[in-house]
């Protein structure tokens, strides 16, 4: 057999070999990417600017980010809050609003034992989601940016 | 109330000295529960599981004309010649049955078999009412899973299974049942997530539930693809909360949110 022949077939293979190395599918046409740098995401989400009452109303939301099945937070007409994670009261004065958006985005960043859902996380990385659920973040980025508004005022 | 309250301190107390994972002594989730919903269960009356046990019995003793046995022809009208301690003792590693053996599987096996029945998909509602029935015959009998042996390998898959994180929330069992154990879940009391009391019935579905299903339910609520039941996933969980729980009391049927 043609040595060169030989030679171009196993480059090519190689090459394909490297296309497909990582895996994962392609990510959501509308994710963006964030950088975390010392504990935080500095830059808001795609440069959204959250809305604070927006996203008191998610964090109470059942179906949206449900942060009351978990957290005590400062909302006395929700009956019934969660002790899994630590109170949220006065959240905003023990760390900034670039840390909150990380814990919030991604918290297994810092703490992979954590129960912490990542609200943001690349979806690329759960495993077995459900159909309707695939490929998709738990909280839209806008969401997400509502609720760290929101998580900022708690001082 | 005070004893309550100081089974509630030395279960904190345990919790906190125990630390991280296995070590933790195990738990019945009716040692979580509120004393009404205790009453509710202890109670054969008020017991809601009761009418499962109930429909369990009727097919257990029922002896169709053409057929030549019922299970209560070797078992015993009142399933009193059945094994307590091998209901117990289930899931059970039977080479013959092709490995890991479910109480339910076991059961379906008999009636296929044995009584030359049709066979039943897992979870057909006539075996869960059967493995309710065959399960509150053993009531009070200790959890008593084999740990050794062929069991060694399927339950560190099981156990593996424990700690992976499933669906678009991530969460894992271990997550809910031993890290944050004790917490509040909104209104409710995470418990060790024992096996003990299943079947059992579930007040917030209003049914009686499997454990397969209850697995199947804890992984739609994280938004991930359950396993269907009987499927091996959830057999080797089963193998790992059973064997988890060792020493405890069976339940069933409980009664549980």
């Amino acid at each position: 057999m043609n040595a060169w022949l030989l030679k171009i077939l196993v480059l090519l293979l190689l090459a394909a070999q490297l296309a497909v190395a990582d895996g994962l599918p392609p990510l959501p046409a509308d994710y963006c990417r964030w950088e975390v740098r010392d504990y935080s995401i500095e830059e808001p989400l795609c440069g959204l600017e959250g809305n604070a009452a927006q996203g008191r109303k998610i964090v109470i939301d059942t179906h949206g980010g449900n942060c009351l099945a978990c957290h005590v937070m400062p909302i006395p007409e929700e009956p019934l809050h969660g002790t899994v994670g630590p109170p949220l009261v006065g959240l905003a004065s023990r760390m900034s609003t670039a840390q909150i958006r990380l814990h919030v985005v991604d918290q297994r960043q810092f703490n992979p034992a954590t129960i912490m859902p990542g609200f943001y996380r690349d979806p690329r990385l759960d495993n077995r989601v459900a159909d309707g659920f695939y490929g998709k973040t738990f909280l839209s980025a806008r969401q997400l940016e509502d609720v760290v508004a929101y998580l900022a005022t708690l001082r | 109330m005070i004893r309550l309250a100081l089974r509630a301190v030395l279960m904190l107390a345990t919790a906190l000295l125990a630390g991280a994972a296995a070590a933790l002594e195990p738990v019945s989730g009716y040692d979580f529960l509120v004393p009404e919903t205790q009453a509710m269960q202890d109670d054969e009356f008020e017991n809601p599981g009761m009418v499962t046990v109930d429909q369990g019995e009727a097919l257990f003793r029922e002896h169709r004309e053409h057929e030549e046995y019922a299970c209560a022809s070797c078992h015993g009208d009142n399933g009193e010649k059945l094994d307590l301690e091998k209901i117990a003792s289930y899931p059970r590693y039977n080479r013959n049955l092709g490995g890991l053996v479910t109480l339910q599987d076991q059961i379906g096996h008999c009636w296929e078999i044995n009584m030359d029945r049709f066979p039943l998909m897992y979870d057909a509602p006539e075996l869960v009412e059967l493995e309710t029935y065959v399960r509150n015959r053993a009531i009070g009998e200790r959890i008593n899973v084999q740990t050794d042996g062929p069991m060694q390998d399927l339950l560190q898959q099981g156990e593996a299974l424990y700690q992976t994180r499933f669906g678009q929330i991530g969460m894992a069992c271990q997550h809910c049942h031993v890290q944050h154990q004790g917490q509040m879940l909104r209104g409710q009391r995470l418990t060790q997530g024992q096996a003990n009391g299943f079947p059992q019935y579930r007040l917030a579905k209003g049914e009686i539930t499997s454990l397969h299903k209850r697995m199947r339910q804890c992984f739609i609520s994280f938004r991930a693809e359950p396993f269907d039941p009987g499927a091996e996933e959830f057999k080797l969980l089963e193998l790992y909360l059973m064997s988890r729980g060792n020493g405890l009391k069976i339940e069933t049927p409980a009664v549980r949110f």
